[in-house]
């Protein structure tokens, strides 16, 4: 393999990272707050793809991506209302039960609104554009993922760490009774969560599927997993962590492929998944957790 | 008092017993006449098979694990490889040929469904012991990335001359008739019900309740997770062998994540921790699905047509109704209590006092 190749896999890898680290932050924040593994998460990921289709039949790029921001926002703010609301306080087991449940409703309206045929995913003219530096040649959106992604993590460490809101959001994680004796609004917090998380599967959506050129009613479903996995190598609830863990999915994935093993490239999060389970539950930079008897 | 109850719910389930060997006898003998009804109901069967030993895990044990299409998986492929007549074998692996291992190995069928079980019962073990260490939804997430891997390895290409790759397996024998369908599903059953109901189903239970508590009085935690995973999964491979069996071709895309998806959604229906609860909530959920089928056609009142109903529309309600049961009766049909006449009886009585009493209220309501 040449240099060349081998960069521009690199750079192949990283982009896909990115567009995985926006999703998997939105696992960790949800995981975080909830101890819910959201599975609805990767199919909201792929209703933000139709969405974008449909947005764009009529409107040009600069106002079907804010149309389909919010959407996907309200998509999953309601998923939260309907479907987890009503069982915050039941066994962990009814609410990830439910998860599934509407993960499984998501992709059936999908199925039943668009058929389960691919669709095309319209084309952004400046994301497709192809730039060239030194050998390699990508379209903008490669370079723009990775670039974008660090910049929405950035600015969601400062919302975190710096805004009011923030500490709500670490105080509810933390100890919810505690929380709402402080008189932070749960449910508040709680709904923002899913806001972010569905926002930033929204902006992952768009350059993931400006790659990859169509949509299809399972197409958030295995993306939704990985994701997952990449949160938790990174260590559930830590936001760094997600991002560290989206990029060395999307590289190790892109490496298998490129290496020709690409029946196996779906497989590797899962062993990574068991590698980082076994080695270091709590992931990458997860904090220790013990259970009070 | 208590003798003469206990020989009339003998006697009740005798009768049951009998109409359903009669319904056999009267199917197998209609059988191309009933060929969908029949399709449908061993298709019930089998996932009732694989909807209890995953109740065994879920409902009995309290271990949350997705990895069942796994197991399914190599329990079909087994079946598949070892009964697959030898001269059918070359039109089966026409791509790439059969690799000399397996070339002239066949069995009866009985036996690759031990073998199926067996084999999926030991990959169970070899998995158990990392991933039972994790709790709740770590392991749910990591038993179902066992399924995906096993999913993986089964469709790769350097597996090609023992699986058929992408190709699939076809060929394989069916049922010879519908006893041995029913009657081997229901052994199935019956045996891991032996098994809840013995002393190791009584520390599965105490495991479910309280691990801290079990682990104080003395019980060796992960020999008895163990024993479950693999209790299950040995079942959960034969349901897949059955499976394989049923269906009579199959290819890797069978075993997907929305395969276990299917089997949770029939355990939750049908109550999670009731085994008779499982049994109906499959047959319920493999014939609510054909009966729903009527929202696909196209429907047309007083000549409009309704654009609602279209293909799709069947999965659409059905993932309401589940969502409807998971949110306002997370209980399901059974909970976890078991079928008894007794209950039956309780029920029926109580039908009148429930309407009588609902007309109460409603006079109530309106004065």
């Amino acid at each position: 393999m040449s240099l060349t190749t081998f960069l521009q896999q690199c750079l192949t890898g990283i982009s896909l990272g990115g567009a995985y680290a926006l999703i998997a932050i939105g696992y960790t924040l949800v995981y975080g707050i909830l101890r819910l593994i959201n599975f609805a998460h990767g199919d909201i990921f792929m209703m933000a793809g139709y969405f974008m289709i449909f947005a764009m039949a009529s409107f040009p790029w600069i106002i079907a991506i804010p149309l389909v921001l919010a959407a996907t926002v309200i998509l999953g703010v309601l998923i939260e209302r309907v479907a987890y609301r009503p069982l915050r306080s039941a066994p962990r087991m009814s609410a990830m039960i439910s998860a599934i449940g509407v993960s499984y409703l998501l992709q059936n309206l999908a199925t039943y609104l668009f058929t389960a045929l691919p669709k095309g995913y319209p084309e952004i003219p400046f994301l497709k554009k192809i730039f060239q530096i030194g050998g390699l040649s990508a379209s903008f959106v490669t370079f723009l993922t990775p670039v974008l992604t660090l910049i929405i993590v950035y600015l969601l460490i400062v919302l975190i760490n710096r805004t009011k809101i923030g500490m709500a959001m670490r105080a509810v994680s933390r100890d919810y009774d505690t929380a709402a004796l402080m008189g932070i609004k749960i449910n508040a917090v709680i709904t923002f969560t899913f806001a972010v998380g569905s926002l930033l599967a929204a902006v992952g959506s768009v350059l993931y599927f400006t790659d990859r050129m169509t949509v299809f009613p399972f197409s958030g479903s295995l993306p939704g997993l990985k994701c997952f996995v990449a949160a938790v190598f990174g260590g559930i609830g830590s936001i760094p962590g997600a991002v560290i863990g989206g990029f060395i999915l999307g590289l190790g994935e892109t490496a298998l492929v490129a290496m020709g093993y690409s029946t196996f490239s779906d497989a590797f999060t899962f062993v990574l998944l068991i590698i980082i389970l076994l080695i270091k539950p709590t992931g990458l930079f997860g904090e220790k957790t013990t259970d009070k008897v | 008092m208590k003798k003469h109850t206990i020989s009339k719910n003998i006697l009740c389930s005798l009768i049951a017993l009998i109409a359903i060997i009669a319904l056999l006898a009267f199917l197998q003998t209609n059988k191309s006449e009933y060929s969908y009804q029949i399709s449908i109901l061993e298709r019930a069967a089998i996932y009732a098979v694989v909807a209890v030993s995953m109740n065994l895990l879920t409902g009995f044990t309290g271990l949350f694990s997705l990895g069942q299409a796994g197991f399914m998986a190599i329990g079909a492929y087994t079946v598949a490889i070892l009964t697959i007549p030898v001269e059918n074998r070359a039109s089966v692996y026409y791509v790439s040929g059969i690799s000399p291992v397996i070339e002239n190995l066949e069995c009866p069928f009985w036996l690759a469904l031990i073998l199926a079980g067996l084999l999926a019962a030991a990959v169970a073990a070899l998995i158990g012991i990392p991933v039972l260490r994790l709790k709740s939804d770590y392991l749910a997430i990591a038993t179902l990335g066992f399924s995906e891997i096993i999913r993986a390895v089964i469709a790769a290409p350097q597996l090609d001359r023992i699986t058929n790759g992408s190709y699939g397996l076809k060929n394989i024998p069916g049922f010879p008739n519908l006893y041995v369908a029913f009657g081997l599903c229901a052994l199935c059953i019956l045996l891991m019900v032996l098994l809840i109901n013995s002393s190791y189903g009584r520390v599965f239970k105490a495991l479910r309740e309280d691990e801290i508590a079990a682990q104080a009085m003395g019980l060796n935690l992960f020999r008895y997770k163990e024993l479950a995973f693999v209790a299950s999964s040995f079942f959960t491979g034969i349901g897949g062998g059955l499976l394989a069996m049923f269906m009579r071709s199959i290819d890797s895309k069978t075993f997907q994540i929305s395969l276990t998806y299917d089997i949770l959604l029939i355990v939750v229906l049908g109550g999670i921790g009731s085994v008779t609860g499982s049994v109906v909530g499959s047959f319920l959920v493999t014939a609510g699905r054909e009966w729903l089928r009527f929202f696909d056609e196209p429907l047309t009142v007083a000549g409009i047509n309704i654009p609602l109903f279209r293909s799709g529309f069947r999965m659409v309600i059905f993932s309401i109704l589940l969502m409807v049961v998971v949110l306002f009766y997370s209980r399901g049909i059974m909970g976890s209590n078991e079928f008894s006449w007794d209950g039956l009886g309780r029920l029926i009585r109580g039908i009148p006092a429930k309407l009588s009493g609902k007309g109460r209220k409603q006079k109530g309501g309106n004065p």
